[in-house]
């Protein structure tokens, strides 16, 4: 640069205002809003947030609930405003708002350092970088035949099912782990207090947190492989808008007369996009940098003046592979679906889903397990499903597990935050079945059943009855059969013998939870009898008015 | 060439000095004494890391006991005083006062901690758990005439904690008088030893609330409970357990009693107002909660428990086995008969 030259005014306001330091800004603020949301999904601190409207403006979301349900649930028209900017601008979502893909652009900043021409290599487009267009084929054709697993791969989704059961989980731990040792040297314990600063209560546990940890951890670490593997290969939302972003008014324009090629743009271009010859639209995310790092000045994001030979407008993925793609789309629908899990007539005794549930096919049309429902259940009791419960098509959904929780009779948070209506938004009043539900009974999760041979007072002349004393139903659902034995040491004690009432059960699980018989309790709820199915319904009729 | 040019030509011969070899040397040396030491020096010794039965490295619980936090009797007081008629703080005030006022009971600079029965997540309405307005009026009571320095409210609910502050409105109503709520979590519990108590002589107690206080209040709503017959102020205590509380209830006559001894409250208060007449502990319909007019106040847990179980819930059957129980391990005395005063 020759200080000869008179400094124009553009390039004295380009030092402190670059297109590159806003986007840095828009990236912290989202990624804030991310965590402020998953701190906030907490009964505690709920009041009303849109702690899911990340996960409702995810256009992937609303396009595959809308192909598998026909309908747009509640709050899920947000991703308009994501679409319509795609429209505008490319794939800004990627590299300005979305919080996986500022993890991963973060973890290439901190850990892969490269002189420039290894980072020039690195960021050459790859053609394997049509295998996002795969997936996302694959997912939107399992989408249509009713099996929504956008879930396993979409980047918010991932985020928010990592954050929910491993990474806020893994803070309480160490938080708690810690406490202790500065109790020992003297330092009250109340400023650490765990229920005050993580994302939850203390010690939840969730089951499979391994593999999700796993899983989330695995693309994490791809990018000291290839920076952004998972955006640029994987992400099914990232090929989605790489789809819409062929139609953006914006783009990277190279002016051909001022280029050297010096490749120099290619240091620190995120999507591997090829601004160094023809721009390939579907895989620019608008990230900026080529413009910063152009001593030429020969790169802009505009619209005016576009050189049309310079670009490669649609994404680079053969029709034969569309094709095939489209094929396993088809088959991979019954492969997850031929073990009867879905329907009714395999279903498993533990899959057990939360309140508001609608109907098991239907459920799975919706839920793309996001595990926000999970996170901010207040009891613990709502897990992420592992293969054992139904198999690879329900994993990591929402199952309740009555060894670790209960449905907790007045709350109805989970219906809250779901994004898609898989819960649907129901009221403690709808749940309870009171007031104008009355004539509808209350929502019934499954049965409680008594076994009798591991019954304290049953089997063992023992007397106990805890899950009579915690039935929340009015009349109870758990009645006793009392009798005065003489207890094999010689003493008489009265066993008050359980039975269940399943016309009044509504399958909420404190009988489970609460039992001493804790490894395997004697009373334990299946999920027969739910209500949300007329099929896996268990009695004929309810024998009282007053009950359901 | 090659075999007789020895050392090669990168390699540089570094003599080491005397100086540098015996400061080596003494460094190697005193290292390795010092890890001998830890090492193998007997157990007694300081510092020594040995554990030849493997006992020493289990982890030790250290059992903690909690002071009486009761106030010297005086002749002519009353042991309980009942208020009836008026609104809530009307007849708190008249059930305190029977009993001497609680200037009696708390004195300035006093910190003082609140029990109320949070259990469950219900409404107040439902009679499961301590009227919040009653909670509402004591804390300002304490605080201002009291003058206590501090007001703590703290519960071990069966269900979310969180929710069960939140909903029974015990939460909002502490906050409202300038009370503070303290939440179970897990490294909130210690050890607790009570000497005399036959099954829960060391059991895991939520201890964090109890730093500095040196007044205890139970404040317990009166329930029906289908194995011991009743829950009221003794049963109370429960909710400061922690640890495999579902174990109690294969004993717990026995385990109530223990409760008697466990704590020796300032005061007990029972509330009256909302009597959960069947279905309990728990409810769940209005239809089992039978409104009432009463708060008692009084420091014999005991003759409380067993009067609120034949006048407030109405049985005449025999009383609850732990009552006589309790009773025989010195908590009080049931024959609450000349010892009570009604104010109306």
């Amino acid at each position: 640069m020759s200080l000869s030259r008179p400094i124009t005014l553009q390039e004295k306001t380009r030092k402190f205002l670059r297109l590159t330091q806003v986007r840095v800004f828009s990236q912290v603020v989202f990624f804030g809003l991310f965590l402020f949301s998953v701190w906030a999904t907490w009964t505690s601190r709920l009041e009303g947030y849109p702690v899911s409207r990340l996960l409702e403006m995810d256009p992937l979301v609303a396009v595959s609930t809308a192909l598998s349900t026909g309908y747009i649930y509640r709050y899920l028209g947000w991703a308009l405003g994501i679409i319509v900017l795609t429209f505008l601008f490319g794939r800004v979502f990627c590299n300005w708002i979305c919080p996986f893909g500022t993890l991963h652009q973060f973890v290439n900043y901190l850990f892969n350092i490269q002189p420039n021409s290894k980072r020039i290599e690195q960021n050459r487009y790859h053609p394997a970088q049509y295998f996002k267009y795969a997936i996302l084929v694959v997912f939107l054709i399992m989408a249509a035949l009713g099996a929504l697993q956008i879930g396993l791969l979409d980047p918010i989704v991932m985020m928010y099912r990592g954050f929910a059961t491993f990474v806020s989980s893994a803070w309480n731990m160490l938080i708690s782990a810690i406490t202790p040792l500065f109790v020992r040297v003297g330092i009250e314990a109340s400023w650490s207090d765990t229920l005050k600063f993580s994302p939850g209560a203390a010690h939840r546990i969730f089951v499979g947190s391994f593999w999700i940890g796993l899983w989330f951890l695995l693309f994490v670490a791809l990018n000291l492989w290839k920076p952004r593997f998972f955006c640029r290969f994987v992400c099914p939302l990232g090929a989605f808008l790489g789809v819409l972003s062929r139609y953006s008014l914006f783009r990277i324009n190279r002016d051909v007369t001022k280029c050297t090629d010096c490749n120099l743009c290619l240091t620190r271009c995120e999507g591997a996009a090829d601004p160094q010859s023809m721009v390939r639209k579907s895989e620019c995310f608008s990230c900026m940098n080529c413009i910063d790092d152009c001593p030429e000045d020969a790169l802009q994001f505009t619209m005016i003046g576009l050189d049309r030979k310079q670009v490669v407008e649609a994404p680079d993925i053969s029709r034969r592979r569309l094709v095939f793609a489209g094929i396993t789309g088809l088959l991979a629908f019954p492969l997850l679906r031929n073990n009867g899990t879905a329907t009714d007539e395999n279903f498993s005794p533990h899959m057990i889903r939360p309140p508001g549930s609608v109907a098991e096919p239907e459920f799975l049309k919706k839920c793309i397990k996001c595990d926000q429902c999970i996170n901010v259940c207040p009891t613990n009791v709502l897990q992420p499903a592992t293969l054992k419960e139904g198999g690879f098509e329900t994993l990591w959904t929402p199952v309740m597990n009555f060894n670790i929780g209960h449905c907790q009779l007045n709350c109805t948070l989970c219906s809250e935050v779901c994004p898609t209506g898989a819960i649907r938004k129901i009221t403690v009043a709808e749940k309870l079945g009171k007031g104008e539900y009355t004539h509808k009974g209350p929502i019934v999760l499954g049965t409680a059943f008594i076994n009798t041979t591991r019954c304290l007072p049953w089997a063992n002349q023992i007397p106990c009855v805890v899950c009579e004393e915690v039935c929340p139903v009015s009349p109870k659902a758990i009645q006793t059969i009392d009798e005065e034995v003489k207890d094999v040491f010689g003493k008489m004690v009265v066993l008050n013998k359980p039975f269940i009432v399943p016309d009044l059960c509504i399958g909420c699980g404190i009988c489970q939870h609460e039992c001493p018989v804790q490894d395997d309790p004697a009373v334990y709820v299946t999920a027969i009898g739910e209500s949300r199915s007329r099929s896996r319904r268990l009695l004929l009729h309810f024998r009282s008015s007053t009950s359901k | 060439m090659g075999s007789k040019k020895y050392p090669h030509a990168d390699y540089q011969k570094e003599p080491i000095s005397r100086r540098e070899f015996i400061k080596q040397g003494v460094a190697v040396a005193a290292m390795s004494a010092a890890a001998g030491y830890l090492m193998l020096a007997p157990e007694n010794y300081p510092l020594s890391l040995r554990d030849v039965t493997g006992l020493r490295s289990q982890p030790k619980e250290k059992p903690f006991q909690l002071p009486d936090f009761r106030v010297p009797k005086e002749a002519g007081v009353f042991d309980i005083g009942i208020g009836r008629n008026g609104s809530v703080g009307v007849k708190l005030r008249k059930a305190l006062d029977a009993i001497g006022g609680i200037t009696r009971y708390i004195k300035p600079g006093d910190v003082v901690l609140i029990k109320p029965n949070v259990a469950f997540d219900r409404p107040p309405m439902l009679g499961a758990t301590t009227n919040p307005e009653i909670i509402e009026e004591l804390i300002r009571l304490l605080l201002v005439e009291g003058r206590a320095r501090e007001v703590r409210v703290a519960d071990n609910p069966i269900e979310s904690p969180v929710d069960c502050f939140a909903k029974s409105g015990i939460r909002l109503a502490t906050e409202r008088a300038g009370g503070k709520v303290y939440l179970p979590d897990s490294n909130a519990f210690e050890i607790l030893y009570t000497p005399g108590a036959t099954l829960i002589e060391q059991w895991p107690f939520f201890k964090r609330p109890f730093q500095n206080v040196n007044k205890v209040i139970g404040v317990a709503p009166v329930k029906d409970h289908n194995l011991c017959y009743a829950s009221m102020g003794i049963k109370n205590w429960y909710g400061l357990l922690g640890g495999r509380r579902n174990q109690f209830h294969q004993n717990i006559h026995e385990i109530v009693s223990d409760l008697s001894i466990m704590i020796k409250p300032t005061l007990t208060i029972l509330d009256g107002t909302r009597i959960l007449m069947k279905n309990g502990p728990t409810g769940g319909d209005p239809s089992d909660v039978k409104p009432a007019d009463v708060i008692m106040a009084g420091v014999d847990p005991v003759a409380m428990d067993a009067w609120a179980f034949e006048n407030l819930l109405e049985r005449k059957e025999k009383l609850p086995e732990y009552l006589y129980k309790a009773e025989q391990k010195g908590s009080g005395k049931i024959d609450f008969r000349g010892r009570i005063k009604e104010v109306v």
